[in-house]
């Protein structure tokens, strides 16, 4: 809560019966910062409130919590490796996101709506739109604000199990090889989640609809593409699995980070994507996050005043 | 202030602006028209959201088609729909306006306290606007259009929804806008009553085309007209005639008011000066009559629409306006 600054003289504050009612109207000749200011605002203002900053402690709850969540494991696991003086961590840095993505996936259900659909349901759109900023200036301080929000979600627990790692005197080349691998793999996956929670929490005004659809959307894709990758490769058709990952978010990451980043991918019998695919795999990452953002472009072009 | 030129724009099943144009100078100024006549679609025009089908408008010497940015940096907006998120204090959601206006931090919460105490918000600017009686959201709304300093601001319905004692300190609110903040006004309303009080221009609009544009003291005040009521004596059984023939013998023409409780004792006139009322004073003199009342009446700004009404007989949606002068008066 921003504290206010008092005004009134110190003796007026002195006794709080005491007001003073008309000091008179000050005009304001300081600067004004234009667009770009504008814009950085609504960003720290919208990232901040993804972690219930600024807003009622009610709805800090949530995502406070499930940041502890994402990183009490990676504090468990340096504890361990620290303790047992073990040669490696007990899980990958590109790993760990994919373990918890089900954290992962609340957070972004939880705060994609908090983000958008608050501004559609109490129509404060309008209001920023009367102010210099653009539809691209709102569309792209949101989305930058809730891929930041990700990205310290994630980025958080592996610096954790670096800061641990290092700790236990694990090899400095390796480690810092497998934290930039892993923070590659996790900014793709906050750009990525960022843009798929935004323009599925951007239709609806109702939030609890907009938590419902992401979620929805999040579990029922990894859980289709799971099963039926699990009948393929049961089938022994491996050559399948790596194409069905494509089509759920946190597969499209795997697939990503085991072609590309040193992964060891998640997928049924180990079998990630291999260089050829994973150019597909990166493509439609990339495809994905550059149609969410051109999706959410066209939502807000028309301002309903 | 604002300066638009044979400005038009037409959707696919209807024209919200038929080639309006018009001049409106600083000072309050009334934007008035039925729902539905094209304010909202002008204000839209005016803030440079919206991109007009013809014609051209200029705010504050900005054109609106290419500096939208800088005409809103400079101008304040509190639109008619309820646009506040309820789980934020006054004063976190002002200040989060400022700064999206441009204005610094440490700027923005300073401005904040002011523009909340000139509106009427003393410790409840603290808590969650969720709990906020219609009237204080209605204020929290006027000062984050103001919390910038503006030039000018545009004002859509602000009465919408108050009580009548709301409705006058909102209307005192917006005078005190122009007078003490010194930041000029354009308030839409569908009553022409409120703004004849408030305003110092009034532009009535409907069905997108301009109905009239002209200062409240041309309404009101130019042509003075006298009420004069007089008793009848056993002489003059009936004064008021009397006083008309006697008036009507030196050339002054009369008429009855009518429509006004006790009409048929009432004469009006015009008043060309100070002889007019001398010539009363003698022509009651000299009947022996009792001069009951000699009145200057101002003109309701709806008695001027009412000549509108009647020769544009071919303007849509006639109900809409005779439900809004009506209010008028």
């Amino acid at each position: 809560m921003a504290v206010e600054q008092p005004q009134a003289p110190a003796m007026a504050r002195a006794g709080e019966q005491t007001r003073i009612h008309d000091i008179g109207y000050r005009s304001y000749d300081g600067p004004r910062l234009g667009r770009a200011y504008a814009r950085r605002s609504l960003y720290s203002q919208s990232l901040r409130g993804a972690y219930g900053l600024g807003r009622s402690a009610k709805s800090k709850v949530l995502p406070m919590l499930l940041f502890v969540v994402m990183c009490v494991p990676a504090l468990i696991m340096v504890a361990v490796a620290v303790t047992t003086k073990a040669n490696d961590l007990p899980v990958h840095y590109t790993r760990y996101a994919i373990i918890m993505q089900a954290m992962i996936g609340l957070y972004v259900a939880s705060q994609a709506p908090q983000a958008v659909s608050r501004d559609l349901r109490f129509k404060t759109v309008p209001l920023y739109f009367s102010r210099p900023i653009e539809t691209a200036d709102y569309v792209r301080a949101k989305f930058a604000a809730l891929a930041s929000a990700l990205f310290i979600l994630t980025a958080a627990p592996l610096l954790v199990l670096y800061v641990g790692a290092l700790l236990a005197k694990l090899d400095f080349t390796d480690q810092t090889k497998g934290f930039a691998q892993g923070l590659v793999s996790v900014a793709l996956l906050s750009l990525l989640f960022a843009g798929l929670g935004l323009v599925i929490a951007s239709v609806t005004p109702r939030r609890g609809f907009g938590i419902a659809a992401v979620i929805a959307v999040l579990t029922i894709s990894y859980g289709a593409v799971s099963t039926l990758q699990a009948i393929a490769d049961a089938q022994t058709n491996t050559g399948a699995v790596p194409w069905i990952g494509l089509f759920s978010p946190i597969t499209l990451i795997d697939g990503v980070q085991s072609a590309f980043l040193g992964a060891n991918s998640a997928f049924p019998g180990g079998a990630g994507p291999g260089n050829g695919e994973g150019v597909v795999y990166v493509l439609v990452v990339l495809g994905l996050i550059a149609g969410s953002y051109g999706l959410l472009m066209r939502r807000y072009r028309k301002v309903g005043l | 202030m604002i300066a638009t030129e044979s400005l038009s724009k037409r959707f696919p099943r209807v024209t919200a602006l038929d080639r309006l144009s018009v001049d409106v100078g600083p000072g309050v100024t009334g934007l008035v028209g039925a729902n539905g006549a094209g304010k909202s679609t002008l204000i839209k025009i005016l803030l440079g959201l919206s991109p007009a089908t013809e014609g051209r408008a200029e705010v504050l010497g900005l054109d609106v088609a290419t500096k939208g940015g800088a005409i809103r940096e400079r101008v304040g907006y509190m639109p008619e729909h309820d646009c506040l998120p309820p789980d934020v204090s006054a004063t976190e959601f002002v200040v989060h306006m400022a700064r999206m206006s441009g204005l610094p931090p440490t700027a923005a919460r300073e401005r904040t306290a002011d523009t909340l105490r000139h509106v009427g918000l003393y410790e409840e600017r603290y808590r969650p606007i969720g709990g906020y009686s219609t009237g204080m959201k209605q204020r929290v709304k006027l000062a984050q259009a103001l919390v910038h300093d503006p030039q000018l601001v545009f004002l859509d319905e602000p009465t919408n929804g108050l009580d009548p004692v709301g409705r006058d300190e909102m209307l005192g609110l917006i005078r005190r806008i122009h007078t003490d903040f010194g930041i000029s006004v354009l308030v839409t309303s569908h009553l022409l009553g409120e703004l004849e009080r408030t305003c110092d221009h009034v532009v009535v609009i409907d069905g997108g085309k301009l109905l009239r544009s002209s200062s409240t003291t041309d309404f009101t005040q130019t042509t003075t007209t006298l009420a004069i009521e007089v008793t009848d004596t056993d002489e003059h059984p009936d004064g008021t005639r009397a006083m008309r023939e006697a008036l009507h013998a030196r050339g002054v023409e009369t008429h009855q008011g009518d429509g006004l409780p006790g009409a048929g004792h009432i004469l009006l006139l015009t008043a060309q000066g100070d002889e007019t009322y001398d010539l009363v004073r003698d022509v009651v003199a000299d009947l022996g009559l009792g001069l009951v009342r000699m009145e200057q009446r101002r003109h309701h700004i709806a008695e001027v629409f009412k000549d509108d009404e009647r020769a544009d007989a071919q303007v849509s949606a006639p109900d809409a306006r005779k439900e809004a002068v009506g209010h008028g008066g």
